[in-house]
């Protein structure tokens, strides 16, 4: 009889009581605004553009000096530290939406201050940080979905890679877009049942497969790309990309309009499976098993649930998402499949899987942290030349080392994650 | 012991007849591949039902072709006129081999203690910002430069890991996550000090983050004269797979890694400090891949940009799933990848694309680590586990 060890969470361990760590890295930011970008930040007027020219409601800039916003941000985020640590003297956990809210606050104030005597434009921020998350978001939920019933799933990478590859070759063969994804999202699922399969059947190390396929997989791209894809590009690598569709009157909104509402399928397709996923994770039975089968495999079996089918069909049907993810890198946003071009946003998933508790729309808010951070780089080195724009990509993995160490609060992984089964 | 931890030794003790048909398979997979893609091959597709036959003779030169390249440029070039062109690629192999053995001991050492280090590429760069400063921003004597640069790098990695030790023993984060992210942030760091002219940016540079050449004294001798390049590296290397056979088969430090490796409740309740023990192994781990970081960086003579950790923290990963995590294994594994290096130019002048090495390489630890696979493959009988 193979004993299952129930520990408490893979990847961290659970905190019971609220601990002091969230209104201390709260304050530590609230303060780093107020002071840095705030007492001493660069003089002058920032900029504000909230709607593009030809919408419907036009909304006037919002002006305001650099230093100004940054001090009156920089209060709001210390009073939203003070309410957290006023919780957690009650022992109470501080929402996680209240920490959004401050991370908000604390990037608004950063544009203001790399913009000083100069225009943000908010929606284009906004619109292109979406874009660059679609692939983090859709990876991040293959891999939340796998780790909810259990199987940790380090494959991501390779998925979003397979995924890319496909949906531009089979999109350019047959001239169809729409079977370019789907090819994306079966190769992708494929590849997912090969590690379903190794992990479940065969009980081969996860995160070993895991690093291996990606391996293998960057392997047989890089490969296709030099052999075939670089000599006949015309014909198998140039798929173009799904026609960006403006949704009537949405599109037309200050702000988020353009950002959210004037997109392409891939981005309204994220819109859609993030509270999807959520639904049948939370609110459905075939939800309620799979966790079952995450937490304690054992007790999910005595109930009569196969752990072993289970974990095959969601991981499958986890990779076809990534695979859908992998689509949005090239005919959702670039037009055409690069080497290695995933480069390394399927480990960024893994990260946000983790940031955002296992939880589908807290996981896509941590994405979104990420897609704001590689735009926000891009744009800064243009407004504002000079500024170490090292640091700023840096600061999402720097936040999800915080998280993992257990400095957000309660993180806890599904209790059975990364575990193989053994039917005792 | 539960079924999961057999099939980790089962990787482990690796019987050679399976490694051997791995190797195999991975080649025979590899070929296919290879022939399916070569534009001799791809030309003749047109005419398949007419002469199936030009194409099956296609593909077998294209396969021919592509493996013989591989020997002329890894081993001995049997085509070249003079002695020095005819032996340059073993030297090649040995030098590029170098850093996937040290990095590949370092993994190996995490293995055999239950850890996965993934975060080789972070600690390497780590080591390598130590390094280069040292090589390029001091100046000190022929000889003791070198020494400095090294024992800088290998304690800037060591460091690194040890952090993840402390992280995972103290708050119980996962060393894959940790290590991932460490990885970022190291490569961004480094790429930050390559852009600051009072910190790493080369004299005179421009805007591209790219450091001075390390100082003549701090470089790695050549071994065999100028008109080699192997350097000093593979003594290095060969020397740190000694001291990793001394440090895990007989030492009193080993006996505690591997023995928290094998059982941490157990080693725990024989009075072991587990925490402790994972710091100091992320260290010793780390160590090595430093060791790997000093080579990348102080066996070259042009300047250095953050892609000279050539992705050696995740190549180690196979040598240590090839090598078993021994050290004679891990020796033969870095050779083997290293031959892969080296033979990579000639098979791109072939005009067969040497990325399907990579592919080769994926399959043959893929075949390794997943004995099980191996087994319902050839229907081989369960190897005996102690």
């Amino acid at each position: 009889m193979a004993k299952v060890e129930v520990t408490p969470g893979m990847f961290s361990k659970s905190e019971v009581a609220p601990s002091w760590k969230t209104p201390i890295v709260l304050a530590f930011f609230a303060v780093l605004v107020l002071v840095s970008f705030g007492f001493l930040g660069k003089p002058g007027n920032v900029d504000y553009s909230l709607s593009n020219k030809g919408d419907i409601f036009a909304v006037p800039d919002f002006v305001i000096s650099s230093v100004g916003i940054n001090i009156g941000l920089g209060i709001a985020m210390l009073v939203i530290a003070g309410i957290s640590a006023a919780l957690t003297l009650q022992k109470r956990k501080t929402p996680l939406w209240l920490t959004l809210i401050a991370g908000l606050a604390g990037a608004f104030g950063l544009l203001g201050w790399l913009a000083s005597g100069k225009q943000v434009p908010v929606s284009f921020i906004l619109g292109s940080a979406v874009v660059l998350a679609v692939p983090i978001i859709l990876g991040a939920l293959g891999g939340l979905m796998s780790e909810r019933v259990g199987v940790v799933n380090i494959a991501i990478e390779g998925q979003l890679l397979t995924g890319a590859f496909m949906a531009s070759v089979v999109g350019t063969i047959t001239h169809n877009l729409y079977f370019g994804a789907l090819a994306a999202m079966i190769a992708s699922a494929i590849l997912s049942m090969a590690l379903a399969s190794l992990a479940i059947k065969y009980l081969v190390d996860q995160i070993i497969i895991g690093v291996l396929i990606n391996v293998l997989v960057v392997g047989i791209t890089n490969f296709l790309y030099s052999q075939w894809l670089s000599v006949a590009g015309e014909q198998v690598n140039f798929p173009g990309t799904f026609d960006v569709i403006s949704i009537p009157y949405l599109s037309a909104l200050p702000v988020i309009g353009p950002a959210f509402f004037s997109a392409r399928i891939t981005v309204y397709l994220t819109f859609v499976l993030v509270p999807l996923v959520w639904f049948i994770l939370f609110r459905t039975k075939l939800g309620l098993r799979a966790r079952a089968v995450g937490e304690h495999p054992t007790a999910a079996d005595t109930v009569g649930i196969n752990v072993g089918r289970t974990r095959f069909w969601w991981v499958t049907s986890g990779g076809a998402i990534a695979g859908l993810g992998g689509a949005a890198l090239t005919i959702g946003n670039v037009g055409a499949f690069g080497r290695e071009m995933s480069g390394g946003l399927g480990f960024i998933a893994l990260a946000v899987v983790i940031l955002g508790r296992w939880q589908p729309f807290y996981v896509a808010a941590s994405a979104l942290l990420f897609g704001f951070a590689i735009i926000l780089r891009v744009w800064a080195n243009g407004v504002a030349p000079g500024i170490p724009t090292d640091f700023i990509t840096m600061v999402p993995y720097l936040v999800t080392l915080i998280a993992v160490a257990g400095f957000a609060g309660k993180v806890r992984a599904p209790a059975a994650s990364g575990q193989p089964y053994i039917k005792g | 012991m539960s079924e999961s931890n057999k099939v980790l030794k089962e990787i482990m003790a690796g019987s050679p007849m399976r490694i051997a048909i791995s190797v195999l398979l991975g080649f025979a997979i590899g070929s296919i591949f290879m022939a399916a893609f070569s534009d001799s091959v791809v030309a003749s597709y047109a005419t398949f039902f007419s002469t199936p036959g030009d194409t099956f003779r296609a593909a077998g030169q294209t396969i021919v072709d592509g493996y013989t390249a591989l020997f002329n440029g890894s081993i001995v070039n049997l085509q070249a006129d003079n002695p020095v062109s005819m032996f340059r690629p073993i030297t090649e192999t040995l030098r590029l081999a170098a850093p996937l053995i040290m990095a590949g001991l370092g993994v190996s050492l995490g293995f055999r203690v239950g850890l996965f280090n993934v975060g080789g590429t972070g600690q390497m760069v780590m080591g390598l910002l130590g390094a280069t400063w040292v090589s390029t921003r001091m100046s000190m004597p022929y000889g003791i430069h070198m020494v400095v640069a090294l024992l800088v790098a290998v304690i800037f990695a060591a460091g690194t890991g040890a952090l993840v030790g402390f992280l995972k023993a103290k708050t119980g984060a996962h060393e894959v996550i940790v290590t991932i992210m460490l990885n970022y942030v190291a490569i961004n760091l480094f790429t930050f000090f390559l852009r600051q002219p009072n910190l790493l940016l080369e004299h005179g540079g421009g805007g591209n983050p790219k450091s001075d050449p390390p100082a003549l004294t701090a470089q790695f001798p050549h071994l065999l004269g100028d008109s080699f390049q192997l350097n000093l590296g593979i003594i290095l290397a060969i020397g740190a797979a000694f001291v990793y056979w001394w440090l895990m088969e007989r030492s009193t430090i080993g006996y505690r890694f591997r023995m928290v490796g094998h059982n941490a409740s157990a080693a725990k309740a024989a009075g072991i400090s587990v925490p402790k023990t994972y710091v100091w192994a992320m260290a010793v781990s780390a160590a090595f891949i430093g060791l790997a970081a000093a080579n990348q960086g102080l066996g070259e003579n042009s300047g250095l940009t953050a892609s000279i950790h050539a992705n050696i923290g995740f190549d180690a990963i196979t040598v240590a799933l090839l090598g078993g995590s021994r050290a004679g294994g891990v020796v033969v594994a870095g050779l083997l990848f290293g031959a892969f290096k080296a033979g990579s130019p000639a098979m791109q002048i072939m005009g067969v694309s040497p990325e399907v090495l990579g592919i080769i390489q994926a399959l043959i630890v893929l075949f390794v680590a997943a004995p099980p696979l191996i087994r319902a493959i050839f229907k081989l009988p369960k190897a005996e586990v102690k």
